[in-house]
């Protein structure tokens, strides 16, 4: 096992060419993230905070500095261990969802495992599983425009965790939704820090969703201006 | 591999689904392409089998001497190496069961205040058997009217219905041939159209002699043909080969000298009639093929238009761990789908356009495995060619761009 932490940036920079002018989303992140732990980022719009996160993973790649994920650095793999990666240690949780709207809930929480090369009833029993542990199982032959939001949301959080990921990073996973449904979402996630230790990692920007997380980051113009642990969780 | 495969084209598959009218226009044009093709090569080859069988109908044990070397134009009046004394000797090889020699001419045939241009055929009485001519009323001339120099006609139909009113019975009836008075002796069956198009009908029939002497003033006893029919087929080469010599000796050729004839069997004439409609067909095939490529562009317009509308999709799926192969694959399964669903539909509206026309036009048709074969093939290799662009560009797009795309 590497000695170092799960997720360790340095000198993270990202630019984007934006019609001849060069837009700065990140500008020198150095972060650690250990195995196990519950972030927030939060911060204004355009502070780079979904950058970042799509950078930690491996959804797009820094235009300067390193990110060793898990001991390895990202840099030196190529497109398709990339995918493999996204595909069995991470799991992306969206504000709008994303689910497939033509396909039942069931196979939206298969096709991850369809391209992690599993098939036969394999693949159907752990989508189950998966629908059952938050407690839609019942809603599997429902296509995404017959659940609500909040149903919606923990079919796209099954499909995150079907393959056992060991990051799950979501992207404002309550911006959509109306309080009792955030909550019962938190609490999903939540729950899925403590009891299997999974890395979660939330872009919010409601104080009360990043109350949830023991470790907060503040980000503004590219920059992490903040990094705080509350005082009821000490770090590991 | 295979399980990859079955998952990615069942993706395909929902997709095409999804959208199902477009899905079926896109695939319009592959149909029409295949179908194009099919019935174009089915009516190529129905003519083909048409035009071969009629060859094959004037009979296969055919040779046919004509003067002049092998591949040059025959200037006639020119060319009259060959003559009656030849057809003479040639009928006494063996191996030979018939011969008939042939002058040809026109003229303007005239009977009472009636008048019509017609082609004439000097022959002797052996022409009814090459040529399977048969009689309607009279008879043949014979033997003794060819050495007799008789002015004596037997006249097709054509010849009949232009120069008799119906129902009058030509034989015994006097016609004249540019000035020079004959007697029909007999009237023929209709033959129909000669391979080439010509009515047969139009020809009048009298003998060798009296052609040369009375009618054409040839002086040299030249005739334009010698039809020489063979007793047993597979002969043929060794009578060919005996003809040839007999005349190089009658000819008095040297054995640098090329020869001053040439010898046909039916065999060059159907190889030539299948080149010609083969030509033909390949030619209404290229045609046919264009509008599978135009169908092949609309496949791959409607594929760009589907990738930029599912790019999120995309971006989805990367997100989730689908590689770029994967998506490629995908997007090119859907192509290939659209190429072999359409070909499948195009075949049975091309066979059933092929029944349609032979049954409307009276005009056989053959529908080929090739020709099935060929067009799905092209139908395919059209998909994968046109799927390749979009599919590729689906699979080079940056997830986290892809996935944040309005």
């Amino acid at each position: 096992m590497s000695t170092l932490p799960l997720i360790s940036c340095r000198g993270l920079t990202k630019i984007y060419p934006l019609s001849g002018v060069e837009v700065h989303a990140l500008r020198g992140v150095d972060l650690d993230i250990e195995r196990g732990e519950m972030v927030a980022i939060m911060g204004p719009s355009g502070s780079g905070k979904s950058t970042l996160m799509n950078i930690l993973g491996c959804m797009d790649m820094q235009t300067e500095g390193s990110y060793y994920f898990d001991g390895v650095d990202t840099g030196d793999l190529d497109a398709r261990e990339l995918a493999g990666l996204r595909n069995k240690k991470f799991g992306f949780v969206f504000q709008r969802y994303n689910l497939l709207p033509r396909a039942s809930a069931l196979y939206n929480v298969e096709i991850p495992l369809f391209y992690s090369g599993m098939y036969g009833d394999e693949v159907k029993n752990r989508a189950l599983a998966a629908l059952k542990r938050f407690g839609i199982d019942d809603l599997a032959d429902h296509r995404p425009n017959q659940l609500s939001g909040g149903q919606q949301q923990r079919v796209a959080i099954a499909r995150a965790v079907v393959n056992n990921p060991l990051v799950v990073l979501a992207d404002e996973p309550t911006g959509a939704l109306d309080t009792t449904n955030s909550l019962e979402v938190m609490k999903i996630l939540q729950k899925m820090h403590i009891e299997q230790s999974v890395t979660v990692i939330i872009i919010t920007h409601e104080p009360e969703i990043a109350g949830f997380c023991p470790r907060k980051l503040i980000m503004r113009d590219g920059k992490i201006i903040s990094d705080q642990f509350s005082a009821s969780d000490v770090r590991r | 591999m295979s399980v990859r495969f079955q998952v990615l084209s069942s993706f395909s598959i929902d997709a095409l689904k999804a959208n199902k009218m477009r899905s079926f226009l896109t695939m319009l044009g592959i149909i029409i392409g295949v179908a194009a093709v099919i019935l174009m090569m089915s009516i190529g080859q129905g003519a083909q089998q048409q035009v071969l069988s009629r060859i094959n109908s004037l009979g296969s044990n055919l040779l046919t001497v004509m003067p002049g070397a092998a591949g040059q134009f025959v200037r006639s009046g020119n060319v009259n190496t060959l003559t009656l004394k030849d057809a003479q000797a040639i009928a006494k090889l063996t191996g030979v069961a018939c011969v008939a020699p042939t002058v040809r001419g026109s003229a303007l045939a005239t009977c009472g205040n009636k008048t019509w241009t017609t082609s004439i055929s000097g022959t002797t009485q052996e022409i009814t058997d090459i040529s399977s001519l048969e009689i309607e009323q009279g008879r043949f001339f014979s033997e003794s009217d060819v050495n007799g120099i008789s002015a004596v006609a037997v006249i097709g139909q054509t010849v009949y219905e232009n120069l008799f009113d119906s129902g009058a019975d030509p034989v015994g009836s006097e016609i004249r041939l540019s000035g020079v008075t004959f007697k029909v002796i007999g009237l023929l069956k209709t033959i129909g159209a000669s391979s080439g198009g010509d009515d047969r009908d139009d020809t009048i029939y009298i003998p060798v002699t009296t052609a040369q002497i009375r009618l054409l003033g040839t002086t040299n006893q030249s005739v334009n043909q010698v039809q020489v029919q063979v007793q047993d087929i597979n002969q043929i080469s060794t009578v060919q080969d005996e003809i040839a010599s007999l005349l190089r000796k009658r000819h008095r050729l040297s054995d640098q000298a090329d020869d001053d004839f040439n010898i046909r069997d039916i065999t060059q004439i159907q190889n030539t009639a299948q080149n010609v409609t083969g030509i033909l067909t390949l030619f209404l095939a290229g045609v046919a093929m264009i509008s599978l490529i135009v169908g092949g562009i609309g496949i791959m317009n409607i594929m760009l238009v589907s990738v930029t509308e599912r790019t999120r999709e995309i971006g989805l799926r990367m997100a989730i761990g689908a590689t770029r192969q994967d998506i490629l694959n995908q997007f090119l399964y859907e192509a290939i789908l659209l190429s072999l669903t359409g070909s499948f539909f195009g075949i049975v509206f091309g066979v059933a356009g092929s029944k349609i026309f032979s049954y409307f036009a009276k005009w056989s048709t053959a529908i080929s495995i090739q020709a099935v074969v060929l067009s799905v093939v092209f139908a395919l290799i059209i998909g994968v060619f046109f799927g390749y662009y979009p599919a590729r560009r689906a699979s080079r797009l940056n997830p986290a761009e892809a996935l944040s795309f309005e």
